[in-house]
């Protein structure tokens, strides 16, 4: 049997995207969370004051790294192709959703895999709904769901969202007092900042050059039986499982998870939205910020929805909750009545665009 | 026959292809303008035994598939 060259490729991007991954959390990020970008643009929301939940505000120097790394190589590589115009207030509201959806799970399809290498099988019942939602997703896709035609568009459009991030990073840079730091739970743990943007920017070539993506991987495999973009999950995991096995960060169980809940069926309907959400999308909020970068403002709309949705769910009470120990009591956390009725209504309002766009679209093609 | 995947993102050139090629054509072309698509297209072409060929003109791409 040989090996395609793309699926090598994703092998050895997947592994070192591990390796980064665990090497953040050793170097001061939250456990489990060397990477997430649902977690990120949840702290960035509250770095920038569009939420104040107090533990989850940081601007994340992960997430600047990601955009301007696929910005940098799509433009080396001459890839960078400004474009967008299809359904961009659609895409933004699904942005929303997802984010909502990975806030009640606590975690972005990557992170998801991180914790799933950590031994926490909270995330192998989110990965179970993620799986479900890119089935469900894969059906409308094969009924002929479609968001529409994006067009060409100016150079300075799609560059847009890098030029932001560039002020972003400055401004943390030369002006850290305009932004709210979390001095306790998870927003002021991190790595030092030039490491972090450094990781950003690795992972964002990386991810460009691949095309890696974690809703990808299951999709392709239900639709067209291909199994290469799943490779760059699986090295990943494989990978991250090495790293955290040597580095005792191994722990197998469902209680006491670092950051996460037990709440079985709020994870598997939290990542059941954001599978479901990210096939409509086209890709996992990863692979969003990836195509922002390289000049999609379709994408970079919606990575505006996600960091909407993150400041949605923080200011409603949307988001989970860990599992914690209140006087020598464990108490399993999870999502209130808020969330409960915000990730229902999440999934009500997604199957609703997507029959309206599976089967009314005819007239409009 | 041709089939144009202009401007339509992952995965649904790919999707489109696929059931264009349920009749088992003997040749297909698929126009593109994203580098995702046109690996992907070319990949699934290559996995359902067409020899695969691709024409660049102005930033789109025409693969050109024939059993």
């Amino acid at each position: 049997m040989t090996i395609s060259k793309e699926k090598r490729n994703l092998a050895i991007a997947g592994g070192l995207i591990g390796i980064i991954a665990i090497v953040l959390v050793l170097l001061g990020n939250p456990k489990n969370m060397g990477f997430c970008i649902a977690c990120f643009i949840r702290d960035i929301a509250g770095g920038i004051k569009l939420q104040t939940a107090a533990p989850v505000r940081y601007v994340r120097p992960e997430i600047i790294g990601l955009v301007l790394g696929s910005f940098i190589i799509s433009l080396v590589t001459k890839e960078f192709n400004a474009r967008g115009g299809s359904s961009p207030m659609l895409r933004f509201c699904i942005g929303v959703m997802v984010m909502i959806g990975c806030l009640a799970f606590l975690g972005c399809p990557f992170r998801m895999v991180l914790r799933l290498s950590a031994g926490d099988l909270n995330a192998l019942i989110g990965m179970l709904g993620f799986a479900a939602g890119i089935g469900c997703g894969s059906f409308f896709l094969a009924k002929g769901f479609s968001l529409g035609r994006s067009h060409r568009q100016a150079p300075l459009e799609g560059a847009a969202i890098s030029a932001v991030n560039v002020i972003l990073l400055l401004l943390v840079l030369v002006a850290p007092a305009l932004f709210a730091f979390s001095e306790s739970g998870p927003g002021s743990m991190h790595a030092p900042i030039i490491i972090s943007l450094c990781a950003g920017l690795v992972v964002g070539v990386l991810a460009q050059r691949t095309r890696m993506c974690m809703a990808g991987g299951f999709r392709d495999i239900y639709l067209l039986k291909d199994a290469t973009l799943i490779t760059g999950f699986i090295a990943l995991f494989i990978f991250a499982l090495i790293m955290n096995l040597a580095t005792g960060n191994f722990k197998l169980g469902f209680a006491s998870q670092p950051v996460a809940h037990s709440a079985h069926i709020w994870n598997f309907l939290g990542m059941f939205v954001c599978g479901l959400g990210c096939t409509m999308l086209g890709g996992c909020p990863l692979r969003q910020l990836i195509l922002a970068g390289e000049g999609n403002s379709d994408s970079a709309i919606t990575v505006l929805g996600l960091l909407t949705g993150a400041a949605i769910s923080h200011n409603f009470g949307l988001a989970g909750g860990a599992d914690s120990v209140v006087d020598g009591v464990y108490k399993v956390g999870g999502i209130g009545t808020n969330g409960k009725v915000a990730v229902i209504a999440c999934i009500v309002i997604l199957l609703a665009i997507a029959c309206v766009k599976s089967f009314a679209k005819k007239k409009e093609d | 026959m041709e089939l144009d995947c202009r401007g339509l993102s992952c995965p649904e050139p790919v999707i489109r292809t696929k059931r264009a090629i349920a009749d088992k054509p003997e040749s297909i072309d698929v126009l593109v303008d994203q580098r995702a698509p046109l690996e992907n297209v070319s990949r699934f072409l290559k996995a359902m035994k067409y020899n695969v060929a691709v024409e660049e003109l102005d930033g789109e791409w025409k693969i050109k598939a024939t059993k």
